[in-house]
């Protein structure tokens, strides 16, 4: 089967079993690495990526459910913001803040997050909690996370 | 291109409001700290999805490897058969028969096999037996179940305390044990009391990953996912009978370790390469979450009895404490798990009789490992409750029985260690009391448990109320923390850490201190340029190539800042003496590259040398256990529910005596993370077992804490450094481990009246509790 979809704004078009993860065929049929595997079970949210502005896990995503629809990643925040010579407002946040260690769950809160300012989100804590939830870090503690997010949403 | 930094940290007089980061400085200012902090080394590639972890390298012609695991807790393998209706011929399978060298895990003892072999036994629940390598996922997941293994079941163990096999026991001591008894019958009180700590997941977000690519040789070039390169190259050479060259370890971006990827790695790299050596290409072994949390290693569950005699007035008199820890079915680090466990068991307190006898025990369970602080929060767990619950029926605040009795300067562990210097325990629970309000909080929370206790309406919860459901506590907790390895450690680890300045005028820094999330490549080329009087971005740090760089010894035990930063900067005051040597009157950062040209390449290599004074006798425990300890204090709030029985945790606020904070947003950034891993041990986080095999071994079912489950974290970095080291650092990474778990359930028992003593303290036990409560 033939799916076709936009990634970070580009036309991707992949031949594969309709029920192929949505992650596989990132990491794998496109080459966009930078979402991660964590559980494979959509507990830990190491693979969120925004389809049609909603966060989803794209390990529990078949890939016929994206024919047709934006999908974007990481990449896409980082491809966004090559255009301007640095990282985007958010990406610049978890840097200066320190809200990424060992960075695996980073690309996948760096989403939950961009989706949750897309959508207007404030810069309340618990509001902030609750958007990266379906999130695991094992490194933070989460509170330079919550800082970065929200240091980002009093800029909006 | 500017220099991009971090916003410098203010330092905030110890009265003012807990704003982060917040660093105090005692005595003198530390030396070496630069103005102002540089940005996360590897942070924009982790930012951008451009950092390659394992999993994501590409090996064109690559297959997949999986392990055939045991489904017995203790069996003899009689045979493993393949069934015969299947072609086989397309992939490969390796059994013990294909080892070339040892069959063994080289750690301590030689005890663990890479695989079972046919006749031997099988030790545990999920033990590795035979590999498959297929050239694609699918052929390997039909074929890995057609893989029978006849086995003959033999009677297993699973009670630690019940097993007659012991991996280590140790005996610390300040006298004879009439002395001690003597302590005891002069005690106003005496106190026992029982603990019990379950295992404890690593939980990395980045399960473990290897991949095994052989050359043309006969070698092998591991790329993994690692904390110590140098283990798994030992364990190469030791079983594949490779040369150092053959065997080449490369550690790539590493998702998280907290001590799970110490020592499995070893296993998981040999698996790989016996696949990769058999079908003679590149082998790709990725664990999903299952596998990894079915039989990689956990914290060490324990069992820890304390009897305590004091003073009226809470002046400890005597100790003496039991511990017995449950290795699972092969050695491991157990020994070591245990020495550390056993040498903090007292908490960081002058007593002047003590004895503590600690034991691990094998049971027929997947074997327990390094976790962050490395035995040392099961002990303290059970140490600072023992003293709470001293404190609560001597009526004494437990901050008030902790500045009695907290060591200070010239005061002697058990072991005779005279602590001579660097010595914060009252500062740092100085600070979390004040910084907490934590007096007067908990005379508030007192009070409202005295106006609510026996008007429950509620059977079985005697403090609830039609109107509230909830009940709020706070509770105190003080720990201690050796820096580095324990005893004469790093003196066997004889570790090397070099500086460099090539032909081509670039300074490089070279170490086997890997990356995993802690900020090693940040904090030791800050330290180097530091030290040389260049911008942080002149210091190339060397990738953890076994090719390239040193053994400056494993990544653990907190010791990369204080051991190998103590080195680097050596190895950079010794380059910039030479180099300046030959320039006289200029200064290093003018003439370095002046001197790379005329002189060509100059390197140091630095060698560890013992720390002054410090000596530690291994066969009678006693001496300097540790160069130098860190201190640390947490305050946690608490609200129960109390018809479910769940704990929130709202505020922590945590003291950690760092000796040096190096780069203190990194710095803060361990303690929040290692306070978050010690609440979910202290709450939720909880292995099943039966039979030997772990019932909860996937993330639906094993939790960890969410940003929901996480409290406020208020972090206060002290700086009491450590002399033997020029840049004074303890290091940072397991101090937070070791002491909010008890400052939780401290906070339990002063919202709802009664002591948890067996972690973690889940909502299904404290309702148990309450009910037995209510029944008594």
């Amino acid at each position: 089967m033939s799916f076709r979809f936009l990634v970070n704004g580009s036309p991707a078009e992949v031949d594969a079993p309709g029920s192929r993860r949505l992650l596989d065929v990132l990491r794998e049929d496109l080459g966009l690495t930078g979402t991660k595997e964590g559980c494979g079970e959509g507990e830990c949210g190491a693979c969120s990526v925004i389809l049609d502005g909603q966060v989803v896990d794209a390990c529990l995503v078949p890939v016929c459910q994206v024919d047709g629809r934006i999908v974007r990643t990481v990449e896409g925040l980082a491809l966004a913001a090559r255009e301007h010579g640095s990282l985007d407002a958010l990406q610049e946040a978890f840097l200066e803040r320190g809200a990424a260690q060992c960075g695996i769950c980073t690309p996948g809160i760096l989403m939950a997050a961009r989706a949750y300012l897309d959508a207007g989100g404030p810069p309340e804590e618990d509001a902030i909690r609750e958007a990266i939830a379906g999130n695991l870090c094992r490194c933070t503690g989460y509170t330079k996370i919550v800082e970065a997010i929200a240091s980002v949403a009093n800029l909006d | 291109m500017p220099t991009r930094t971090a916003a410098p940290p203010t330092v905030v007089p110890a009265t003012e409001a807990v704003t982060r980061p917040l660093v105090v400085q005692p005595g003198e200012a530390t030396q070496g700290r630069a103005a102002a902090f540089p940005l996360r080394r590897e942070g924009p590639a982790k930012l951008t999805g451009a950092a390659r972890y394992t999993d994501d390298l590409v090996f064109p012609g690559a297959w997949y490897g999986a392990t055939i695991r045991s489904t017995d807790a203790h069996a003899r393998l009689l045979a493993i058969e393949p069934d015969p209706d299947v072609d086989w011929s397309t992939v490969v399978i390796a059994t013990a028969a294909d080892i070339p060298g040892d069959n063994v895990v080289s750690l301590m003892h030689d005890d663990q096999p890479l695989l079972v072999p046919v006749g031997g036994e099988i030790q545990h629940h999920a033990e590795p037996v035979a590999l498959l390598a297929a050239p694609d996922r699918e052929t390997l997941r039909q074929l890995k179940g057609r893989i029978r293994l006849v086995t003959e079941p033999l009677p297993p163990v699973f009670d630690l305390e019940a097993s007659d096999h012991e991996f280590a026991r140790y005996e610390i001591k300040t006298g004879d044990d009439a002395a001690l008894e003597a302590a005891f019958a002069a005690a106003d009180l005496v106190l026992e009391g029982k603990y019990r700590v379950g295992h404890q997941e690593q939980l990395y977000i980045e399960n473990q990953a290897m991949i095994a690519v052989p050359d043309e040789d006969g070698g092998i070039v591991i790329h993994g996912s690692l904390q110590c390169p140098y283990y798994v190259h030992r364990a190469l050479k030791r079983a594949l009978k490779l040369s150092s060259v053959e065997a080449r370890v490369i550690q790539e971006e590493t998702g998280g370790g907290f001590g799970g990827k110490e020592d499995y790695p070893s296993i998981l790299a040999l698996h790989a390469a016996l696949l990769a050596l058999k079908c003679r290409r590149p082998v790709r072994m990725i664990y999903e979450r299952h596998e990894d949390i079915a039989a990689t290693t956990k914290r060490h569950p324990a069992v820890i009895r304390h009897r305590t005699g004091v003073r009226r007035d809470g002046t400890l008199l005597a100790q003496d404490i039991d511990v017995v820890m449950d290795g699972g079915a092969y050695c491991t680090l157990t020994p070591v798990v245990l020495s550390r466990g056993a040498l903090h068991a007292g908490g960081p307190y002058r007593c002047p009789n003590v004895r503590i006898r600690a034991r691990a025990t094998r049971t027929n369970t997947p074997p327990n490992g390094a976790m962050r602080g490395f035995g040392a929060p099961q002990t303290e767990f059970a140490a600072e409750t023992q003293l709470n619950r001293i404190a609560e029926r001597l009526d004494l605040s437990p901050a008030v029985i902790r500045e009695r009795n907290a060591y200070r300067v010239g005061d002697a562990t058990p072991t005779g260690q005279v602590l001579r210097e660097s010595v914060a325990a009252e500062q740092v629970l100085r600070l979390a009391v004040d910084m907490s309000s934590y007096e007067s909080v908990r005379r508030e929370t007192g009070r409202r448990a005295a106006e609510r206790r026996g008007v429950g309406a509620v059977p079985g919860s005697p403090l609830r109320t039609t109107d509230e459901r909830h009940a709020g506590g706070i509770g105190l907790a003080l720990a201690w923390h050796g820096a580095g390895f324990t005893g004469s450690g790093e003196v066997h680890l004889a570790s090397v850490a070099s500086v460099e300045l090539g032909a081509d005028g670039l300074i490089r820094l070279l170490t086997a201190q890997t990356e995993m999330g802690q900020g090693t490549k940040t904090i030791l080329p800050l330290l180097v340029a530091g030290e040389l009087g260049v911008p942080v971005e002149w210091i190339e740090y060397a990738a953890q190539d076994t090719a390239e760089v040193p053994d400056s010894g494993p990544t653990v035990a907190s010791r990369t800042a204080m051991v190998v930063g103590g080195l680097s900067i050596l190895a950079a005051r010794c380059l910039k003496a030479e180099v300046e040597a030959r320039h006289p009157g200029a200064p290093f950062h003018e003439v370095f590259r002046q001197d790379a040209v005329q002189h060509g390449p100059t390197r140091i290599d630095q060698h560890f040398e013992p720390y002054p004074g410090v000596a530690f006798d291994d066969a009678t425990y006693r001496g300097d256990a540790y160069p130098a300890f860190g201190w640390a204090a947490a305050v946690a709030t608490v609200d129960v529910d109390l018809d479910t029985g769940e704990v929130t945790v709202g505020d922590v606020v945590a003291v950690d005596d760092v000796g040096q904070a190096i780069h203190p947003i990194l710095c803060e950034g361990q303690v929040e993370g290692g306070t978050l891993q010690a609440v979910g041990y202290a709450t939720i986080e909880e292995i099943k077992l039966a039979d030997g095999r772990y019932l909860n071994d996937r993330l639906a079912t094993y939790l960890i804490p969410t940003a929901l489950d996480a409290p406020r974290i208020h972090t206060i970095l002290v700086e009491a450094p450590f002399s033997g080291v020029p840049h004074g650092a303890k290091g940072v990474g397991e101090l937070p481990m070791d002491v909010a778990a008890p400052a939780v359930v401290a906070a339990i028992h002063d919202a709802i009246g009664i002591w948890m003593t067996e972690l973690p303290a889940t909502p299904e036990k404290i309702l148990a509790a309450m009910h037995a409560g209510a029944a008594a």
